[in-house]
């Protein structure tokens, strides 16, 4: 299997990432290298075998459910371009 | 509109009670000033890491045996990717292809009466996700403003199959879900606050034709909205196919001002939202032990105390079931039950379902804010039951108990001298009198006209104050009345 040019830019497009004609062509390049290595990995017979979904044998932590952080809203908000009355302002987006 | 029959799934957003977030120690209480309890994780700050709640899942597994569903052994995270401001980190922690709960039912009751019937609604699953933040879009000089407090607010999201065939079955499986959730006490069910959410997804058809495509209905945050976006969407789309339009798929929000429905987006098929498994996360695996342990910390559910009352208090299904509509009906109810007696429980389901629900609505009052407990309520019924006041002499009982005229129903029969004379020579007096009094409505009943028979009760009532027993009074009319 292999991207076409139009697919390309509409996984960019998805991701938000602007790229140029030129760029689609290289990146089109690198992906279907990557199916490639799909391609040969799909040719295992993996009957019987359950897909992983962590490339750890674990399984998750849980914490207790209790309250451990406390407000540090003005230190959070000192690296944000632009706030007002505790909230962070970002250009308008409405549907 | 016979020709057409409506499809609707319905998916609910159950905020958890928990009191921290899902993936952080930041708190969930509602109403904080804005930010301030948005901690690192939930801002998506670089290097940071989340670590699941425990109190989530074990909610999660709740819900999974009050509905009888597969409970998994072994579930996975998955981040559902799109970019919103309110989403910080560009995806959203969800589950997809492995949730924690798959399957089971909820059985409702629809309708009222004698057209109420019974309706079991399948569920496909239900899984953890953690809640986005608010958006606010006043003018901010042309900006937006973002609040981040209820990013990663634990939430259950529960999916049924598309079972259900009118608004009347969705709002009735709304309504039961609502009461569960905080039957098993999961969510605290506060709507205004947007603690429990529903989506709808709606199509029509003609009966027997495959699925129509359908639109979803986003966020409705109560029970009438639900069934005013449902009714105005069927009524649209049957418009559009009527007209010759097809129907595209698309999210819509319902306006309540105008009652009517309008496109946010033409909806991005599931594949566009590239879910993968988080790699943050390992899988989550629930022990049997841990979900038996859940098992034995359940209550009583809705159905089972709605079988119990059937078969251990002779009720009706539709008694039953309006009776476990909420806890606290149904507490109260068991409550009364308690001092009237079981022998009791038809009365006293009648009281609680008529009576005190009338009176509540009335005031517009919770059974929990009723100001007449179960207590006095079984106090009062035990003296209809034994004779001492009629039916209609409990009415005014009932309105001094609410009114605080006195502490229990016996200390206000005694003292406004409410008891029933059932002495059947002070009634048979009484009665003489009346019929004495009444020559024209007597010879009207010896000349066969039966209403002059419930004109004379009528008098002998009067003139006994209401306290005469009805029964005795009957009796005694028509033995006169004959001889």
């Amino acid at each position: 299997m292999s991207l076409t040019l139009d697919q390309v830019q509409r996984i960019a497009h998805l991701a938000r990432i602007e790229v140029s004609e030129a760029e689609a062509l290289t990146t089109q390049g690198h992906l279907n290298g990557i199916f490639q290595l799909i391609e040969q990995m799909q040719a295992v017979d993996t009957t019987g075998v359950e897909p992983m979904a962590h490339a750890q044998d674990l399984s998750q932590r849980l914490r207790d459910d209790a309250v451990s952080e406390t407000d540090r809203r003005a230190a959070y908000q000192a690296l944000a371009p632009e706030i007002e009355a505790g909230l962070f302002l970002v250009p308008k987006v409405i549907e | 509109m016979n020709q057409w029959e409506v499809v609707i799934g319905i998916e609910t957003h159950a905020q958890l009670a928990t009191v921290s977030k899902i993936f952080s120690g930041a708190s969930t209480a509602f109403g904080a000033e804005a930010n301030t309890q948005a901690c690192a994780v939930d801002l998506a700050l670089p290097g940071v890491l989340p670590v699941l709640n425990k109190k989530a899942v074990e909610c999660a597994i709740r819900f999974g045996l009050a509905i009888g569903a597969k409970v998994a052994e072994k579930s996975i995270f998955a981040r559902k990717n799109y970019f919103y401001p309110d989403l910080p980190k560009g995806y959203q922690i969800s589950q997809f292809e492995l949730p924690v709960v798959v399957g089971g039912a909820i059985t409702v009751q629809v309708g009222s009466g004698d057209k109420a019937y019974e309706k079991t609604i399948n569920l496909t699953r239900a899984h953890l996700e953690e809640d986005a933040g608010k958006s606010l879009h006043e003018d901010f000089h042309g900006k937006s403003g973002i609040d981040l407090n209820r990013a990663g607010t634990p939430l259950l999201e529960i999916v049924t199959e598309p079972d259900m065939r009118s608004s009347e079955e969705a709002v009735a499986y709304a309504r039961a879900l609502h009461a569960l959730v905080q039957w098993i006490g999961i969510c605290d069910g506060n709507m205004q606050e947007g603690s429990f959410r529903c989506d709808a997804n709606v199509s029509v058809r003609r009966p027997g034709q495959p699925f129509g495509t359908r639109r979803e209905i986003k966020n409705l945050n109560s029970f009438r909205f639900l069934k005013e976006a449902i009714d105005f969407e069927v009524q649209w789309q049957i418009n559009e196919i009527v007209e010759g339009r097809k129907i595209q798929q698309a999210t819509v929000l319902f306006d309540p001002d105008t009652g009517e429905t309008r496109t946010m987006r033409t909806k991005e098929d599931a594949h566009d939202y590239r879910y993968f498994p988080d790699p943050d996360l390992l899988p989550l695996v629930i022990g049997a032990d841990w979900i038996e342990r859940v098992r034995g910390e359940l209550p009583e559910l809705p159905a089972q105390k709605r079988e119990r009352f059937q078969s251990e208090l002779g009720l009706s299904a539709y008694d039953a079931s309006t009776l476990t509509a909420s806890q606290e009906i149904a507490d109260f109810f068991e409550s009364t039950v308690a001092v009237a007696g079981k022998a009791s429980a038809k009365p006293c389901a009648n009281w609680v379902m008529v009576d005190l629900a009338a009176r509540l609505n009335k005031d517009g009052k919770e059974v929990a804010q009723s100001p007449v407990s179960a207590q006095q309520l079984g106090g009062l019924i035990l003296r209809i039951v034994d004779n001492t006041i009629s039916n209609n002499i409990a009415k005014k009982v009932f309105e001094a108990l609410w009114n605080g005229e006195g502490a229990t129903a016996d200390e206000i029969i005694d003292k406004q001298g409410l008891k029933q004379i059932t002495d059947t020579g002070a009634i048979e007096a009484i009665v003489d009198e009346v019929l004495a009094a009444n020559a024209a409505n007597v010879a009207e009943f010896k000349a066969g006209k039966e209403k002059a028979f419930n004109a004379l009760v009528g008098q002998v009532m009067k003139s006994a104050k209401g306290k005469a027993n009805p029964q005795q009074v009957n009796e005694l009319l028509k033995k006169k009345l004959a001889g």
